[in-house]
């Protein structure tokens, strides 16, 4: 793993966050910004997935992502590692575009196996496909990502329940555990409590990445995740972010969840993101 | 007038249509090896036992657990499983809309939905278990097929034949014992709807479990010198359009049935296909934008206008209004 070669990556995935939000002035940057080295890290370093896009994923790892709102990391990602041509962000939330406001397979967007965005039905769908595995024999594993605030829909404790009651270990759900939702603070929203001990009392095995916007402490810590598999358990990441990391004057406020950039704010983020790969 | 000749229809043995949707899976896991089949914590009730004790591993109980299970069941689909689901149609639709909406229609996931209970005839349980929107809920999803079958046979048959249909089903049928008439041996075609009488002087479209009643008031109209054609629809959608319109342009008028809402239901698909192409008098045999309650499916059929009864006396209303 090449740590300078990751940050490039990341960099240059953050200005096409900024920049895809900026041009239609809507979408989501903060949570985006925020898991920029998770997406990063997954992609570059952790699924073994082909870009060669089939929607059944025999023989690969796959990706869900439950809270659909922070796509343009996704897209940001799944076009930088091969799935569609990197120009396409120009058409990010535009009339006739593949890449909706919300991920979606309708269009045909290689990468995306399912639309999210309505809340807390991604881990149900992640389960249901690693069971698709085990009865294929396909060894590979399921990854999901999920919000923390997400966590308040209450399909989720049934998807929780299930995957541990069921012994279902072949897949990392992670949580993007920023602490920041629409209205504010998630302790101030709905407290959720302890995470942590909610996972381990449903019967999950969870390990922690303590800094979700350090490369290698996210690589290290989906390694381990990984090395845990397949021993009975559903394992959970919870993954501490900052949400708008990155760019000084989003990061550690909800106000960025779902605001676009006006000119002057994107300069100045771009400003604190020099180009690394190339802009679209 | 005089009595007219129709066809008879025999009823070999009084048996649930959810026995259909059992049995028709137990076939498909013998058949299918990609057929997987989620309950949640309904087994019994869907009659899914035989298809759970022969592919114990291809079955998935969830729990009473709705959303999850709809999500499961798009998850299934993606590496090339064939997921039925099944729960009480309330349960199976209402519940979980969103679900069904985002992971199973808008992602276009290959699940059938597989829904028992449906309408009043579920009977003593009451209102909070007789879901009489469903078909309304599901025709209004883009991509989704609509099935609402009428007995063991048809049932049966409809089960096996989802499977080799790419795309979201949601598959209708109910609790009570009621006449098996179809043949044994149909081939179900989705979208194609079965004429089980001829007749001139009124159209009968018919789906579900008022399809044998509607037989049962052709013959009462018949020995008043009434000849009703029936048609029986057993895919509300997509709609056999042609099948109504060539009838009702011969009948002149038409009656909906169907243990459902007059609002959202096949009534109201009948009557968008006639004002866009032939406009005639239509009466519909349906819930009247009401609750259930409990009961006896005979008694709530009485009650809630849904008999053979209720059909004749539709008929008799319809013609009146035909100029």
């Amino acid at each position: 793993m090449d740590v300078n070669e990751l940050e490039d990556f990341a960099t240059q995935v953050r200005r096409d966050i900024l920049r895809q939000v900026h041009k239609v002035n809507s979408g989501h940057p903060g949570g985006s910004l925020g898991c920029t080295e998770f997406f990063t890290v997954l992609y570059k370093e952790i699924l073994e997935h082909n870009p060669d896009f089939n929607m059944d994923g025999i023989g690969e790892d796959l990706f869900f992502l439950s809270n659909g709102h922070i796509s343009p990391v996704f897209y940001s990602v799944l076009a930088r590692t091969g799935y569609f041509p990197v120009k396409e962000l120009n058409t990010f939330r535009l009339i006739d575009s593949r890449l909706q406001g919300h991920p979606t397979t309708h269009e045909g967007l290689p990468g995306v196996r399912i639309a999210s965005g309505s809340l807390g039905q991604g881990m149900s769908v992640a389960l249901g496909a690693a069971q698709a595995k085990k009865l294929n024999n396909d060894k590979h594993l399921v990854f999901s990502l999920h919000g923390d605030g997400e966590l308040q829909e209450g399909q989720n404790w049934e998807a929780i329940m299930y995957a541990a009651g069921n012994g279902v270990d072949n897949i990392i759900s992670t949580i993007d555990y920023n602490g920041q939702q629409i209205d504010g603070s998630t302790d101030n929203v709905l407290p959720m409590g302890n995470l942590r001990a909610k996972f381990e009392a449903f019967g999950w095995d969870v390990l922690e990445i303590k800094d979700g916007n350090d490369l290698e402490q996210v690589a290290e810590g989906l390694r381990k995740a990984k090395s845990r598999t397949g021993k009975g358990k559903p394992v959970c990441v919870l993954l501490h972010t900052v949400m708008g990391h990155g760019v000084d004057f989003m990061m550690h406020t909800h106000a960025w969840h779902g605001k676009a950039p006006n000119d002057e704010q994107l300069e100045k983020a771009l400003a604190q993101n020099p180009e690394t790969l190339g802009d679209y | 007038m005089e009595k007219i000749e129709i066809k008879k229809y025999t009823d070999t043995g009084k048996i649930d249509t959810r026995s259909g949707f059992g049995d028709g899976l137990t076939e498909l896991g013998r058949s299918n090896p990609n057929v997987v089949a989620l309950c949640a914590d309904l087994v019994g009730s869907l009659k899914m036992q035989d298809f759970i004790d022969e592919n114990p591993e291809r079955f998935f109980q969830v729990g009473i657990a709705e959303a999850n299970m709809m999500g499961m069941a798009a998850g299934l689909t993606i590496g090339g499983k064939i997921p039925f689901a099944g729960t009480f149609a309330n349960f199976a639709t209402g519940r979980v809309y969103d679900q069904i909406r985002q992971s199973i229609a808008y992602s276009g996931k290959n699940v059938k939905i597989c829904a028992s209970h449906s309408g009043v005839t579920l009977g003593e349980d009451g209102a909070t278990h007789q879901i009489l929107e469903d078909i309304g809920l599901m025709k209004m999803l883009p991509g989704m097929t609509v099935i609402n079958t009428c007995d063991y046979n048809q049932t049966k048959a409809a089960t096996i034949a989802i499977a080799e249909h790419e795309g979201p089903v949601y598959l209708r049928f109910g609790r009570p014992k009621v006449a098996n008439f179809t043949p044994e041996d149909q081939k179900f075609e989705i979208g194609k709807a079965v004429h089980l009488l001829e007749g001139t002087d009124v159209t009968i479209v018919v789906t579900g479990h008022l399809v044998w009643e509607a037989i049962q008031a052709a013959e009462k109209l018949s020995e008043n010198g009434i000849s009703a054609e029936v048609i029986n629809i057993h895919t509300i959608k997509p709609l056999d359009e042609k099948a109504i319109l060539d009838s009702v342009k011969k009948t002149g008028c038409v009656v909906s049935a169907e243990e459902h809402n007059f609002l959202g239901g096949l009534g109201e698909s009948v009557a968008r296909t006639l004002s866009l192409n032939h406009p005639a008098p239509q009466e519909f045999v349906a819930t009247q934008d009401t609750f259930g309650e409990s009961g006896t499916p005979e008694q709530l059929f009485a009650k809630y206008g849904l008999d053979a009864d209720a059909i004749v006396k539709a008929v008799k209303i319809v013609i009146q209004r035909k100029e």
